[in-house]
């Protein structure tokens, strides 16, 4: 199928996703709803950041979409069809097009499989139709584009630091020539050093091959460094979602102003002369959350009608999407 | 691994000899000898008798004995119960019946147990999970020695379908029982820790990795799952093989298949020194080779173990 101009890549609508956690034994399990009514879209050849506190549902919303988990409520329309729909074969054909790449890099490799059947693994199931010599060049080519070299193909991954097993987890979500990778906290598990490298190769590949990916992080340095528009989820939800230079420079929700007021300054001087209002309270527990909006228990701008009608998301003029009763009034 | 192997097989010497050493002085403690018996024998045939099998030298002088005739001339000394028999002669008639239901019993739990384990892991919490889960948990707590009867009257007594002991070379027929008896609590423990680790391995993040490659779940258990599930049901063949040497003591007794352990049983109550001996240290080595190919087979399921 080719991408029409104009035409988002990936259409996400009024997903939901819920858990139930058991209470103990004489205890009716409860509900835990990690994703509530989120929609968005991802335009081809873009980078979509998102953020949140851990427990947020970013890395939900990440395997939602790629229906390794399936929401309860919802589209994930990819290029004209409902991925929630799909299932079986149909399913598992489209994980050619979209891939996903994992926070853990060693954990996320079978320690029994060499680096080279790791690699070549979604070329067998995926195209089946390629003879062994073309798998292995293939192989070999994908590993020299994450900068590993193809002598490595007979290692077992835990030979391998964490840095370049991300690498053979990228080269094995590239080999079937994806058109979106979901990157679900891909270097937060490593030393920053090996950070700035893992986020460098992203960028060039999608250069290169024309990647839309949508980026997945609680690190706010390293979302705006990767991403032309930024989505911040609170609780399960989109509290706001616009252009990265917009949402950084002019932030409209009053938690993208906390979160942004919390991003430590590796400037001791300048960081002194700041004015550090950063969040009050703990994140509410999934389970019993507020009524109303989900961020009123700890908004300094909270007002009465907050607990009572959930703000939906607006649209800011040459801004963005927010989700707060009182951005007007809050002004930049 | 060549290294390993020899290291293990130069370990399995002394822990042979040793089993050899408790087992004589054990059979020396147990009052009396293989020739009381109801009625006195006359003071000079007794020793007569002793003589001839070297019983009145001092022990530690049979015990070389013995030892040296094993290592020069691996024999294992006449039988002292049945004069025109030895040792060896008794292993060898045994051995091949007890072997071959044993076999069988491994073969049995393990594929049987790895089945039903994987089929309850991978339909967790559904019925198929919650029925097996039921009927091992019953099985695994039932003993050779209540099983063996019931299948009898089962089978045997209500059904008629198959014969209730013997062993007729080997048929079929014969062969069923012991098997099953044997391996019924073998299929449950099996079936238990295979589920268990099963659904450990199946939550863990590589096999998410698996789904996002687009892998069909069949394959999914059957390349990235089964085999680490694997280790655990192999750490249990050892535990498995002494269940199986201690439960042929109870088949050969009940089902009169006249396997090795009819013959134990027989040697330790008449006091046939030789050939409990000789049959204890068959045991043992059969225990310190199977260990050796448990890890063996370790080592091949997970590459990350060195030999």
């Amino acid at each position: 199928m080719t991408i029409r101009e104009g035409e988002p890549l990936l259409r996400v609508e009024g997903l939901s996703k819920s858990f139930m956690v058991s209470g103990g034994m004489f205890r009716a399990p409860r509900e835990l709803k990690a994703l509530q009514d989120i929609s968005f879209t991802v335009r081809p050849n873009e980078t979509l950041g998102i953020v949140g506190e851990s427990g947020c549902g970013k890395s939900t919303l990440g395997r939602s979409i790629l229906q390794l988990l399936r929401p309860e409520l919802g589209r994930v329309v990819w290029l004209g069809q409902d991925l929630v729909a799909t299932r079986g074969e149909v399913l598992r054909k489209k994980r050619k097009d979209v891939q996903i790449i994992f926070q853990d890099p060693l954990a996320s490799l079978n320690p029994r499989m060499t680096v080279g059947e790791i690699i070549a693994e979604p070329l067998r199931s995926l195209m089946p139709e390629l003879n062994g010599a073309e798998r292995r060049a293939k192989v070999a080519e994908t590993m020299k584009a994450v900068h590993l070299s193809p002598d490595m193909v007979n290692r077992y991954p835990h030979e391998f630091s964490g840095g370049q097993a991300q690498r053979i987890g990228i080269a094995r979500a590239l080999i079937t020539g994806p058109k979106l990778i979901v990157c679900d906290e891909p270097v937060s598990a490593l030393d920053v050093s090996i950070q700035a490298q893992i986020l460098n190769l992203l960028a060039e590949l999608k250069e290169r091959m024309g990647l839309t990916l949508i980026f997945i992080s609680h690190n706010l340095s390293v979302v705006r460094h990767v991403s032309d528009r930024i989505m911040v989820l609170y609780l399960g939800r989109v509290v706001e979602l616009a252009d990265g230079e917009q949402l950084y420079l002019h932030p409209r929700h009053p938690y993208t102003r906390a979160l942004l007021a919390s991003v430590p300054i590796p400037d001791p001087r300048r960081a002194r002369g700041r004015d550090l209002k950063g969040l009050s309270g703990e994140i509410p527990s999934p389970i019993d959350q507020p009524s109303g909006c989900a961020f009123r228990t700890r908004c300094p701008y909270a007002v009465a009608p907050c607990a009572e009608v959930r703000p939906p998301l607006e649209a800011v003029p040459n801004h963005g999407d927010v989700a707060c009763h009182r951005w007007r009034e809050i002004g930049e | 691994m060549i290294r390993f192997i020899l290291r293990r097989l130069a370990i399995a010497i002394p822990t042979l000899l040793a089993l050899i050493v408790v087992s004589f002085i054990l059979m020396k403690v147990a009052p009396g000898n293989p020739f009381t018996g109801e009625k006195t024998l006359p003071k000079e045939v007794m020793a007569n008798i002793m003589a001839r099998y070297g019983l009145d030298k001092p022990e530690w002088q049979q015990l070389l004995d013995y030892i040296s005739n094993i290592v020069l001339h691996f024999d294992f000394g006449p039988s002292f119960k049945y004069k025109d028999r030895s040792v060896t002669e008794i292993i060898a008639q045994g051995f091949p019946v007890t072997f071959t239901y044993g076999m069988w019993t491994f073969v049995v739990s393990t594929v049987l147990g790895v089945f039903v384990g994987v089929l309850a892991a991978v339909r967790q919490n559904s019925w198929v999970d919650y029925l097996s889960l039921g009927i091992t948990i019953g099985a695994q707590v039932v003993p050779v020695y209540v099983v063996a009867p019931l299948l009898v009257l089962i089978f045997t007594l209500w059904l008629g379908w198959l014969p209730g002991g013997g062993w007729n070379g080997g048929h079929w027929s014969n062969v069923i029982l012991p098997v099953v008896a044997l391996s019924f609590s073998l299929v449950a423990s099996v079936a238990r820790i295979m589920r268990s680790s099963m659904l450990e391995v199946l939550g863990s993040n590589y096999i998410r990795t698996a789904r996002a490659k687009g892998i069909p779940g069949y394959k999914i258990i059957l390349r990235h799952a089964l085999r680490p599930a694997l280790l655990p049901v192999v750490t249990y063949l050892a535990p498995m093989l002494v269940y199986v040497i201690t439960g042929s003591v109870i088949i050969d007794m009940y089902f009169s298949t006249g396997g090795i352990g009819s013959a134990f049983v027989n040697s330790a109550l008449n006091r046939d020194y030789s050939t409990a001996m000789g049959i204890t240290i068959l045991y043992g080595t059969l225990t310190i080779a199977g260990n050796l190919l448990v890890d063996l087979i370790y080592a091949w399921i997970d590459p990350k173990i060195r030999l």
